[in-house]
């Protein structure tokens, strides 16, 4: 099991120490050209979560390969590119750009922000079409929607090596004196404990329609959260609004789910995967068959 | 490097409409005068980025509105209570000035006492909405204090250097009037360390997180 932050939920540049307590430091979503980001406010407490409606703030993918990308593989081990668009040309051309890059570890394709107006419609071929382009692990970021199991099963057919579950749900916060939007763009992504057990649901859900390791997302806070996670399928776990109250959680929801696993019994977070879904599905199988994904040999595209 | 750890709340003292929230400061460094603390707002998911308003041997304080749940939770807190500090972040004001004035509007003022501190106390103007949060004057030494519908525009004397902390609109006029003033901004964050992207604020034409470039910024 490896342990990562969520995208946009740390800057290596300005923690690094908290980026090098991860396994793999995942960016901040790129997209062809920059962007500023939505008008403040941006962001909101709510009951459980909070929401954000950041709007992909980024450099572009020029000055990101150019100025940005050096800089993070001088500061982390090993770095995740989250990437954005809005067209399937979009995608392909970040992750074209992306595959000479010795220094990207892997590609998270980001399919599901909520804070753009324009989102990619068809998950299949926004992956075929970076799969064609790129021989990077590519794992499919998807919304908990009602039908992101098939949705996941058409990022597989496609050629994603992985699927990142789950991003942020659409939420409103009104403000405590004038019930207006509290948001400048009115709704954000919820995060935080909870959006929990819907990721829960939907790791669940992917585990059993697709063969795709799971890199599970969304209110982990503890290392309960983590098992919980591990059991319904995921094979590691990634880490965000936590990581804003609690800069030492890594170090943290580490310890606490070493303890958590000797409690129920596993030898280690490999053994405790799937474990949701009783002997029919071997728990721990997943991880263990998936690793070798990563190869050519295994390169859809 | 960021520091997060737990310190027991020493006092909450009621300063006009605001609250001191002392704590006891158990190595933690106060850093520069305009820096800032998350503070863990007990039942709430994120913290709450604060100024250091006070630096003893031994206490930190900070002065605090009662505005929201966040507020009003860690103004709630009781002698003995413990919450998990992070900090100090950010970039304060610099200290290198030969005539400082300090210019505060409401709770405003919170990095004022700290920064008269550290600058022997010079001459600072402050701005209040009522005598009653005016109360909060006190803990700031040679203070000029003026009450709406006067604002300390109209008062500030010319020719000093100007470091300033208030509501934005109070701000921006000492930004028009005094070029190189040393403004200290606020704005939403869940982090405080360059990672949420939630206190962006426009500088130099561009949206830029306050944590990490401010929260004092030099007026162009």
């Amino acid at each position: 099991m490896r342990l990562l932050n969520a995208s946009g939920c740390l800057d290596a540049l300005t923690a690094p120490e908290v980026a090098r307590s991860l396994d793999a430091f995942v960016t901040k979503t790129v997209t062809p050209l920059p962007r500023e980001g939505n008008a403040p406010v941006r962001i909101a407490e709510t009951e459980g979560g909070m929401l954000n409606a950041i709007g992909l703030a980024n450099p572009g993918i020029e000055i990101f390969v150019r100025e940005t990308l050096p800089r993070l593989s001088g500061a982390v081990d090993s770095v995740w590119v989250s990437v954005g668009g809005f067209s399937v040309h979009d995608y392909a051309m970040v992750c074209e750009r992306l595959d000479g890059e010795d220094a990207v570890a892997a590609v998270e394709l980001n399919l599901s922000c909520p804070n753009v107006d324009e989102v990619p419609e068809n998950v299949g071929e926004v992956v075929a079409a970076t799969r064609a382009v790129t021989a990077k692990p590519l794992y499919a970021k998807l919304s908990p929607t009602p039908d992101v199991a098939e949705t996941a099963r058409a990022a597989q057919d496609a050629g994603a090596d992985g699927l990142s579950l789950v991003n942020t749900v659409k939420g409103l916060a009104l403000d405590e004196r004038t019930l207006t939007p509290v948001l400048e763009r009115g709704v954000g992504g919820l995060s935080g404990p909870a959006l929990r057990p819907i990721a829960l649901a939907a790791v669940y859900a992917c585990f059993r329609a697709t063969e795709l390791p799971i890199v599970g997302m969304g209110g982990v806070t503890t290392g309960r959260d983590a098992l919980e996670l591990l059991a319904a399928g995921a094979g590691d776990i990634a880490l965000g609004t936590a990581l804003f109250s609690d800069p030492g959680a890594p170090a943290r929801v580490r310890a606490e789910l070493e303890a958590e696993l000797a409690a129920h019994g596993f030898a280690d977070p490999d053994n405790a995967v799937g474990a949701a879904h009783g002997s029919t599905l071997q728990p721990g199988l997943r991880v263990r068959s998936t690793k070798h994904l990563h190869t050519g040999l295994n390169m859809a595209g | 490097m960021l520091t997060r750890a737990a310190h027991s709340v020493v006092a909450a003292e009621p300063v006009g409409p605001y609250t001191l929230l002392r704590v006891e400061r158990d190595g933690l460094d106060p850093g520069a005068p305009g820096q800032f603390f998350m503070l863990e707002a007990p039942g709430r998911l994120l913290p709450r980025p604060m100024s250091l308003s006070v630096a003893t041997e031994g206490e930190l304080g900070f002065l605090i509105d009662p505005i929201g749940p966040g507020t009003r939770a860690l103004c709630s807190l009781r002698a003995g209570d413990r919450i998990a500090i992070l900090g100090p972040l950010g970039n304060g004001f610099r200290l290198d000035v030969e005539r400082p004035l300090l210019v505060g509007g409401g709770i405003g003022i919170a990095p004022l006492p700290y920064l008269s501190e550290r600058l022997g106390g010079p001459p600072a103007v402050l701005g209040f909405r009522t005598s009653w949060h005016a109360e909060a004057a006190e803990l700031v030494p040679n203070a000029e204090v003026v009450l709406e519908p006067i604002y300390v525009t109209e008062v500030m004397p010319a020719g000093h250097d100007v470091l300033a902390c208030g509501p934005a609109p109070m701000l921006e006029a000492i930004r028009r009037l005094t070029p190189h003033a040393q403004l200290a901004w606020e704005a939403p964050m869940a982090c405080g360390f360059g990672a949420c992207y939630g206190c962006a604020v426009e500088i130099g034409g561009e949206l830029k997180r306050l944590c990490v470039e401010g929260p004092v910024l030099e007026a162009a």
